[in-house]
């Protein structure tokens, strides 16, 4: 372990994340996914010869919400620029993006790690546009797509602070829920709409220098970006306490077989030429365009998490839980407002809600069953009125029938059953049906309550009052008790 | 009709002309397009003549009303870099041979809309570089005056079309003098309005920061209505002007009274032919008499200027010309792999003149020298603004020639660069300040070659050149008199 010491990873990240705008980032074509190959194209975003970029104030609106929710400084006037490259997917052969000028600068993003309050500084986040996409075809043959061509995207750098693997792949989850809960990017990493690139350079402990560092892209899962990242750290390790140095060089991530491969070594590297985009004069952001975003910010995730473990005393696993995704908060609330019990609330909406969402599919803002019959039902059970067992039976069917709690209670007959005098009768019932147990019992093996409870339980359909049931029991198999 | 049919008629003419219905516009283009069938063949300003489109065009016109159409059946020819809609557009190079564009430049469009039929596509050097129409993939286009001679470049071929008596009106793009050292080696007249002042959508890009479309035709007047058509904020160019052009009017006899007008003192140590400096004092004596205030000015050093012209037009030109890569459109060379394609295609599509200046402007951007040079271009061009914007202050028109001399013989600067490219040294200024410039037919050098004079004015101030260089055009009085394969010289052989 003490060579392990002998250098610590130092750990930067680029992200892209394609904006939802309706529209593309220098053209009016729409941003689509999934349409017919080469069907959402203009002569902009194709780059045929004279055709000029103009700037989607939607994309603009979306990067500085993420700015001020990030805390960065948004430049009043920032600049566009082009990076030169030949590559295919690519038609004018440069990219539209900023370079010494960006929109935003500084800014951290904050959230709640499981050791403590974490926060990750940024370098920078700025506009710029995808290129289309490649599909190579047998024989040699290779075809571009270009409907994501021209998709606007904004890059988020952070600065060299990240220490491990899976620091890294935290604050890409929670830099994802950021995102989606701004409704500014799906963050979908599978397919593309959120890229990750990796800087990493290794140093010795205490150091302030930081060593050569090599960039892996294509990171394409959060358990890509750990892997991959632990990979090359390892390599580094290797070279250096091999007495190499370490050379700049750039891999790609190979999924299927889970390794690295070098793309670009140090003598390959690109000169891009950048320089400012001479077809768009300087982007100017006014402080109205950032006030109307920063007032209409939503509350926070992490502000939004803590407030929950503050506000409703939930421990801070459901919190996270329900702070995965601002719909889900939402409905919480909704639900808390309407009369649920916040903890009961809590448990309802993680086990039940969010289950049968993941098995149906589908967004939680059209889930077929209401925060406020939520409420009801999650008082129906907190009263004592059906039993929580009943309970799960009525959140089906009304998943099922879209019915309020109340109606599927009365028509399939499940209010608690709490006269003693029934209850004395099923309990009588299942000891005669028991007898064994029943001795056992008696001769002292306690733990056959549990039994008894269930089996009144199912006699009953699970309307019995559980505690009731539990007290008839033991005073009926007590010694010398009961059996009249 | 008159003799030489109504292809020699200015604009005004033409608009008198229908207005006292004299003609119809089928009349009118129909003679353009009979002139450019007898005149081209040893002119060669056309790489593309529309005729069966402009006649059907006209015919369409021909019932309908004028009104509202400033520019109502007027025939105009369009350089081959302005994109129209389905015809041909070329850039004068191999690599564009045969590209039909998708859409209408926003010039060409406004052009229709203001009721001009657009009767063909104009030679030009090849992407716009070149100062004499030779840098053509298909044919050098001559001068009408002198058919041994250039017209100048790199919109040669509108030029040449409007002196030859072809169009009234054609359609330029200037970069670092393109509308301008035509527009005076030709006899003729081109304005290259403020940077913005016309949408660039639709110009293939040569170089965008210094980039503008501008007119080219027989007098001052078909300039500024052309201009007047095709200036104004369009929202799919985010560098246009949002702020209107101001109205282009001669103004009259007292146009120059109480002008403030400055004179190069800079250009007394360049190499000016007689005819040239004979031209600018008759134009400053003129302009004096007519009550003008006539001083010297310093300008920003003229070598400098074209210094940094040069590095930032090739800078930003290899970058917009790296699209034309075989992928998609144009012309392209297979091979099995993706690079050689590029440089396949590349080599065999771009021309000397284009390759070096995307090899220039690689050099000047790539690291290690971007500063050095990129970098060092743009602070000078700034300083060279602040330069020009001081100087505005004191005066409305600066008045310089537009060319050292009259139009050079075809051929003889072909091998060297340098001296071509030293022949923007007066034209190059208002291009890197982004100025409004206009150049006007000024008098005719000892082998009557046409000589002309610029007139450049502060940023937006279109009116102010239009308003001088109307007042110089009656008083120089330049008529037009080439005969294209008369006096001059041979045909093309
Ligand atoms: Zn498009």
């Amino acid at each position: 372990m003490r060579r392990e010491a002998a250098y610590e990873p130092v750990i930067g990240l680029e992200v892209h994340a394609q904006l939802l705008t309706r529209t593309k980032l220098f053209c009016r074509c729409p941003a689509r996914y999934g349409a017919e190959p080469n069907t959402l194209v203009c002569p902009v975003c194709l780059g045929l010869p004279g055709a000029l970029p103009a700037v989607n104030g939607e994309a603009v609106a979306m990067a500085v919400r993420l700015g001020t929710a990030l805390g960065c400084r948004i430049a009043p006037a920032s600049v566009f620029a082009r990076k030169n490259y030949f590559y295919p997917d690519c038609p004018r052969n440069y990219q539209i993006t900023m370079y010494d000028a960006p929109l935003c600068e500084g800014g951290a993003l904050e959230y709640d790690a499981p050791e403590g309050p974490r926060l990750v500084e940024l370098e920078r986040i700025h506009l710029e546009d995808d290129a289309g996409k490649l599909l190579h075809r047998p024989a040699a043959r290779s075809l571009v797509d270009f409907n994501r061509c021209g998709v606007p995207l904004v890059e988020i750098v952070t600065r060299p602070v990240l220490g491990d693997p899976s620091d890294a792949a935290l604050f890409l989850q929670n830099l994802r829920r950021l995102l989606r809960w701004l409704g500014i990017c799906d963050g979908n990493l599978e397919e593309g709409s959120m890229r990750c690139d990796v800087n990493v350079s290794l140093r010795t402990p205490g150091s302030r220098r930081l060593g050569t560092r090599t960039e892996i892209k294509n990171l394409n899962s959060f358990k890509a970006v750990e892997a991959g990242i632990r990979l090359e750290i390892a390599r580094q390790r290797k070279v250096l306490e091999g007495g190499g140095e370490i050379e700049r060089q750039t891999s790609l991530w190979n999924a299927r077989r889970r390794e690295l491969v070098v793309m670009r070594s140090k003598e390959e590297a690109r000169d891009y030429r950048y320089f400012p985009e001479p077809d768009l004069p300087p982007l100017e952001v006014r402080a109205e365009l950032v006030e109307r975003e920063r007032s209409r910010l939503p509350e926070l995730p992490l502000a939004r998490e803590r407030r929950l473990r503050a506000e409703y005393g939930l421990p801070a696993y459901d919190a996270g839980v329900l702070c995965a995704e601002r719909g889900i908060a939402d409905y919480f609330e909704r639900a808390v407002r309407a009369g649920a019990e916040p903890k009961e609330g809590a448990n309802w909406v993680m086990r039940e809600v969010l289950a049968s969402l993941r098995e149906r599919g589908g967004r939680i803002e059209e889930f077929a069953v209401s925060p406020d019959d939520l409420a009801r039902l999650v008082r129906l059970v907190s009263d004592g009125a059906i039993s929580r067992t009943a309970g799960t039976e009525v959140f089906r069917e009304m998943l099922r029938t879209g019915e309020e709690p109340g109606a599927v209670v009365g028509r399939l007959g499940l209010e608690l059953l709490a006269d003693p005098r029934r209850l004395e009768m099923m309990v009588d019932a299942v000891i005669a049906a028991n007898p064994g147990e029943a001795a056992r019992f008696r001769g002292g093996k306690r733990q056959l309550l549990e039994f008894f409870v269930g089996q009144v339980m199912k006699e009953s359909g699970g309307t019995a009052d559980p505690r009731l049931a539990r007290d008839l029991i033991e005073r009926r198999l007590a010694p010398g008790g009961g059996e009249r | 009709m008159p003799d030489g049919g109504y292809s020699d008629l200015s604009v005004r003419g033409i608009e008198e002309l229908y207005r006292r219905g004299g003609a119809r516009p089928s009349d009118v283009v129909g003679s353009c397009l009979d002139a450019i069938e007898a005149k081209d063949g040893i002119v060669g300003a056309f790489v593309e003549v529309f005729r069966e489109e402009a006649l059907a065009r006209a015919r369409e016109l021909d019932g309908e009303d004028s009104r509202g159409r400033p520019l109502f059946g007027v025939p105009v020819a369009v350089k081959d870099n302005i994109c129209t809609r389905l015809m041909p557009t070329s850039c004068g190079s191999r690599i564009l041979r045969g590209y039909r564009p998708p859409y209408d430049a926003t010039a060409v469009s406004r052009l229709r809309a203001a009721g001009a039929v657009i009767v063909g596509k104009t030679n030009m050097d090849e992407f716009a570089m070149g100062s004499s129409t030779e840098h053509s993939s298909s044919h050098p286009t001559r001068n009408p005056w002198d058919t041994d001679c250039a017209p100048g470049g790199s919109s040669g071929g509108s030029a040449a079309a409007v002196a030859a008596g072809m169009v009234p009106l054609a359609l330029g793009s200037d970069t670092g003098g393109s509308i301008r050292q035509p527009a005076s080696f030709c006899g003729v007249t081109g304005i290259k309005g403020t940077w913005g002042r016309v949408s660039r959508y639709g110009l293939v890009a040569f170089a965008s920061s210094l980039d503008q479309i501008g007119p080219i035709a027989a007098d001052v007047d078909g300039c500024a209505r052309a201009l007047r058509a095709i200036a104004g904020a369009d929202g799919i160019d985010s560098t246009a002007l949002a702020d209107p052009c101001p109205a282009l009017e001669g103004g009259g006899e007292a146009a120059l009274d109480g002008m403030r007008i400055g004179v190069p003192s800079s250009i007394k140590g360049i190499d000016l032919d007689p005819s040239v400096s004979a031209a600018l004092a008759a134009a400053v004596r003129h302009a004096a008499e007519a009550g003008s205030r006539v001083a010297e000015v310093d300008l920003p050093d003229l070598g400098l200027t074209i210094a940094c012209y040069y590095v930032i037009a090739a800078a930003e030109a290899s970058s917009n010309l790296a699209r034309y890569d075989g992928v998609r459109f144009g012309m392209r060379v297979g091979s099995d792999t993706l690079g050689e394609m590029y440089a396949r295609t590349r080599s065999a599509g771009f021309g000397e003149e284009v390759k070096r200046r995307i090899l220039l402007g690689t050099f000047v951007l790539s690291s290690g020298y971007h500063d050095q040079y990129y970098g060092r271009a743009c602070e000078v061009r700034e300083r060279i603004r602040d330069c020009y914007r001081r100087l505005f202050g004191s005066i409305d028109l600066l008045i310089l020639p537009t060319a050292p001399g009259p139009a050079f013989r075809l051929g003889e600067r072909l091998d060297d660069p340098v001296a071509m490219y030293l022949s923007d040294i007066f034209t190059t200024p208002a291009s890197v300040a982004g100025l409004p410039a206009v150049s006007i037919p000024a008098g005719l050098s000892a082998d009557g070659l046409p000589v002309g004079l610029q007139l450049i004015a502060a940023g937006g101030r279109e009116d102010l050149i239009v308003r001088g260089a109307s007042a110089l055009e009656r008083a120089f009085a330049f008529r037009r008199r080439c005969v294209p394969g008369g006096s001059g010289g041979g045909g093309r052989s």
